[in-house]
């Protein structure tokens, strides 16, 4: 009966539609995305329908006979995504429709063509291949390759990473479209993040994608998976790297099979262990390290609807260079005048004192469904538990107890709704809750510095991308953050009245009392707006202008509100004051770039405004019974970064390329008129390669990095009396050191030497010349020299 | 979708609980510092006279209020024996610190260095090898003031040259009195 009436309908429709005007003609022109060469022999359908054409020799297609109101295509080419692409039709017609060539990935069959994250936003990504010749190193290793984006870090294997000089609590670190949540606020805290388990990592420097947090002052770190193909099919690769520096290496391997109903399984796992690195003359000793990752995928994928669970676990064991625990200001004096570290042993695997044991489990389960003449609704849950223990150079029975032992735990739910049924703008809204969850361990027989609290999220967000013409592309968001923070903490009484904070916040004070210290319960509440403006312009055949501007705010985190004490491994005492309010920022970042093999380039100026900026400097000096120490608080300035970032290729010939990148980078303290401490130098780099696809798809590459000494720094250079020598000494802890050039060298080859699957082996040397060197952003340069050579054999075997 | 749901409440709730039931203390008790050193005294007997008492007190710790020096007077051309204590009142009783160090012994050592006093301090507690410094000989000279810096090193190079510059490690207490001998 059903399919009767059905039947019926369709008749009547039919003839409904026969009775209207259908003279009209849709012709189309179907080109490559990438390049804008003409596609051959795409299959093209109007839906619902059996009219189907192919294009011909010039890309060309055309229908007949259409009738006025809503055309519906699907494209499909063998070698590209399919596109369903919908028009108004009331007059003939001429459209340009481009695809994308990627075999291996089932993108979502929208009208989207583009590779980045939002067509507007300015970017840079790395893929695979980078990633893999990165296995053995950091997330903020291999980052450190893209121009713009540099690294603070505590001897070489805690590298945190930072975009135009801002790191922190300032960067949203998205992993698997989750937001890391890590105690990301400690300058010696680096993002627990296997760099194996991603497929592709983008830098987003322009302030797009609200979606993801209104406080990304510095930018945005994307980490993706890979979208598999809807087939039958089981592959998996593994790698092995041996280094000479460390007598170390990782081994990394991946499984994942698929399935043709749209299934997938992906499993990976990577085990990572160096012993001592060494600099140019000597051991570092106690920098060995261990670490031990996991992570689990499965899914299912179908254009209407899909799921993803996603399961990873990291546990890292980091050495921290045992010279670098110090006493006292005269201890760092001494450190700093010695040139060399003062414990020189020989090369062993042993992770002593101080060191740091970290463990992150990170899972989310993300569902989607699309619904016709509305878009495609998603919902994302998430949970997170971060463990850190810092163990340090302690007395008695303390000795194997950390010394800080925080556990934090995030989970958050997102719904996202993105409406695509309109034919020239797409609207993406939702919202979060988020509920955060910190727990200072009480079993070190410590002071916490980061308390117990409790934080409370709720955003929500709208934006809206509009395309102005085929070329041109304008995108408009705001975000409004809720957030409310409450927190446990025990402040010295003296201290408590000291600050003010007796008369400034009364409401605090429990009035409960243990010996010299008082129980109080600060509680905050931050109000964020943040907004975004991005434009993109394409033209001629392969250049492109964008523009974002972006405003964003911050809360304080917890390490600027309320840390207080004595910081051993950095011999300074650090505050946090309550009083400490909100930063804002507003960020203009420009483009032009040209996507041309043979010869293609970026330029991108930016401008940062950031009011309230808040810093970590040193204040003065306070005398414990363990001697003097600097004191570094937190403080608010107006600060302005602004800089440059520069890429370069060149297609030399067939066989040899160019690429050569330059970032050029001011901070200042306009409050005191200072330059910003902490901020990266001019640095640039250049690169040749060599590459031969008929044998082996050979490649050998030399490459060469300069970083130059910083001129702009801070002068917080103090003396201090030393009761030993009885002098005052000179504490240098601003000036800088000098510039450095780096010479590298890297090849690689792909063998077959099996009937399936290929072998790829690649030889490495960082550091060529084994050269001497301090990097200004390395918290640890004032006690040893930094990496000195290294030889690394990398073999990947894919199958 | 069903499914889905379902999975996802059980694979939350496993996380909350595991994030849970971890070592919480929720009696809400906090962290004392136990490697804290409050108060350092070093006490001088010359068998007839009263003790000299050097007492560097800061009870609030790294933070808080400033410490408190009880400095004293020596007399001259006289040798008095020296020992020094290291106490952490914040807790009660007073945990004696000293033990810990002498326990340790191959891994801390005193320093004490003087600045424009006439005295001399001798480590008396030294086996040959392995100086420690809690047990002391002070012996005076002629009439003068300055002031007296004691130093405990923690993994110093041992044996060494005698001063905390050349002996390296890190410093677990600096304290500077002033001194006169009369």
């Amino acid at each position: 009966m059903q399919k009767l009436f059905i039947f019926c309908a369709f008749l009547w429709s039919i003839n409904h539609i026969n009775a209207q005007d259908c003279n009209y003609t849709f012709k189309g022109k179907i080109t490559d995305f990438h390049d804008n060469s003409i596609i051959v022999g795409a299959s093209i359908q109007i839906i619902n329908t059996n009219k189907f054409t192919t294009s011909n020799l010039e890309g060309e297609f055309l229908f007949n006979n259409l009738c006025e109101g809503k055309l519906t295509l699907e494209i499909k080419h063998i070698a590209c995504d399919t596109k369903i692409v919908s028009y108004n039709l009331t007059k003939n017609t001429f459209k340009e429709i481009s695809l994308e060539h990627h075999l291996e990935e089932l993108k979502e069959v929208v009208v989207k063509t583009n590779t980045k994250t939002e067509i507007t936003s300015i970017e840079k990504s790395l893929k695979k291949e980078v990633i893999t010749q990165f296995t053995d190193k950091s997330l903020g290793d291999a980052l450190n390759t893209i121009s713009g984006v540099s690294s603070l870090n505590t001897g070489n294997s805690i590298v945190k990473p930072m975009i135009h000089g801002l790191h922190s609590s300032r960067l949203l670190i998205i992993n698997n479209n989750v937001r890391m949540f890590d105690q990301e606020w400690g300058d010696e805290h680096a993002p627990n993040i296997d760099i194996n388990s991603s497929d592709r990592i983008d830098v987003i420097k322009g302030a797009n994608s609200l979606r993801y947090g209104s406080d990304a002052v510095g930018g945005l770190i994307l980490i993706r998976p890979k979208k598999y193909a809807i087939k039958d099919s089981l592959f998996g690769s593994t790698t092995t790297s041996l280094n000479s520096n460390g007598f170390g290496g990782n081994l990394n391997t991946e499984i994942i099979k698929t399935f043709k109903s749209g299934y997938y399984t992906k499993f990976q796992g990577n085990y990572k262990r160096f012993g001592d690195f060494k600099a140019p003359n000597y051991y570092l000793t106690n920098t060995g390290m261990q670490s031990i990752n996991a992570s689990f995928r499965t899914g299912y994928n179908s254009y209407e609807k899909g799921f993803d669970a996603y399961y990873s676990f990291v546990n890292n064991k980091i050495g921290i260079l045992r010279s670098s625990h110090i006493g006292n200001v005269s201890d760092l004096v001494e450190a700093i005048n010695n040139r060399e570290p003062r414990i020189v042993e020989d090369f062993s695997y042993d992770i002593n004192f101080p060191r740091q044991n970290i463990f992150h489990h990170l899972a989310k389960i993300e569902a989607f469904k699309r619904y016709k003449n509305l878009g495609k609704l998603s919902i994302q849950l998430d949970a997170q538990l971060n463990r850190r223990k810092e163990f340090d150079l302690r007395r008695g029975d303390l000795r194997n107890r950390p010394v800080i032992d925080l556990q934090l735990f995030t989970t958050s739910i997102q719904p996202n709704l993105e409406i695509n049924t309109f034919e020239n703008f797409k609207i993406n809204t939702g919202f979060l809750i988020r509920y955060q969850n910190n727990d200072a361990i009480v079993n070190t027989g410590a002071n916490t510095l980061i308390p117990d609290y409790n934080k409370y999220e709720l955003g929500t967000y709208a934006i809206l991308d509009y395309n102005l013409s085929e070329t041109s592309e304008l995108s408009f968001g705001v975000r409004y953050d809720y957030s409310k923070i409450k927190a446990r903490k025990w402040y010295v009484e003296s201290d408590w009245t000291a600050l003010n904070y007796d008369v400034l916040f009364p409401q605090f004070d429990t009035g409960i009392t243990d010996g010299l210290e008082l129980l109080t319960r600060p509680e905050f509440t931050f109000n964020n707006f943040s907004t975004n403006l991005g434009y993109s312009k394409r033209f001629g055949n392969d250049y492109a202008f964008l523009f974002n501007y972006g405003l964003s705010q911050r809360m304080p985190n917890p390490s600027e509100l309320f840390s207080g004490g004595l910081h051993h491994s950095a011999a300074r005492i650090e505050f946090g004051f309550l009083t400490i309010n909100k930063e804002t920022a507003n960020k203009f970042i420009m483009t032009l770039e040209r996507n041309n093999k043979n010869f293609g380039f970026s330029i991108s100026p930016y401008y940062k405004q950031i009011d309230g900026f808040i810093q970590l400097i040193p204040t003065g000096i306070k005398t414990t019974i363990r001697g003097a120490f600097p004191v570094w608080e937190y403080n608010q300035v107006n600060a302005r970064i602004f800089g440059v970032d520069i890429d370069v290729n060149k297609e030399i010939n067939s066989n040899f390329d160019y690429k050569g990148s330059l970032s050029l980078l001011q901070g200042d303290d306009l409050t005191n008129n200072n330059p910003l401490i902490h901020m990266p130098s001019a640095n640039f780099s250049n690169s040749i390669t060599y590459k031969n696809d008929d044998f082996h798809q050979l490649k050998i590459g030399v490459s060469q990095r300069t970083t130059l000494q910083q001129n702009r720094f801070p002068d917080f250079n103090f003396t201090t009396f030393n009761p030993v020598t009885q002098q005052q000494v000179f504490v240098d802890i601003s000036s800088t050191p000098p510039s450095y050039t780096l010479f590298g060298f890297n090849s690689s080859a792909v063998f077959y030497p099996f009937k399936k699957g290929s072998m790829e082996v690649g030889f490495n040397i960082d550091n060529l010349f084994n050269v001497s060197y301090r990097e200004n952003l390395n918290r640890l340069r004032y006690f040893a020299d930094d990496l000195g050579r290294n030889y690394n054999l990398k073999i990947k075997l894919n199958y | 979708m069903k499914t889905i749901k379902l999975l996802a409440i059980l694979f939350i709730s496993t996380l909350v609980f595991t994030a849970c039931s971890d070592d919480h203390d929720d009696d809400h008790d906090h962290g004392d510092d136990e490697e804290l050193i409050t108060t350092v005294i070093y006490t001088l007997t010359d068998g007839t006279n009263p003790d000299v008492v050097l007492q560097w007190q800061d009870l609030d710790g790294d933070t808080g209020n400033a410490a408190t020096i009880t400095s004293g007077t020596l007399m001259a051309n006289t040798t008095y024996t020296g020992t020094i204590q290291l106490l952490n009142e914040t807790e009660s009783p007073a945990e004696d610190i000293t033990l810990e160090v002498r326990v340790e012994g191959d891994e801390h050592e005193f320093f004490y260095t003087t600045n424009s006093v006439n005295l001399t301090v001798t480590k008396t507690d030294d086996d040959g090898t392995n100086p420690l410094g809690i047990e002391t000989e002070l012996a005076t000279g002629a009439a003068s003031t300055g002031s007296l810096t004691i130093i405990l090193k923690h993994e110093p190079t041992k044996p060494n040259d005698g001063t905390a510059t050349g002996a390296g490690g890190s410093t677990d207490v600096e304290v500077t009195f002033p001194i006169s001998v009369q």
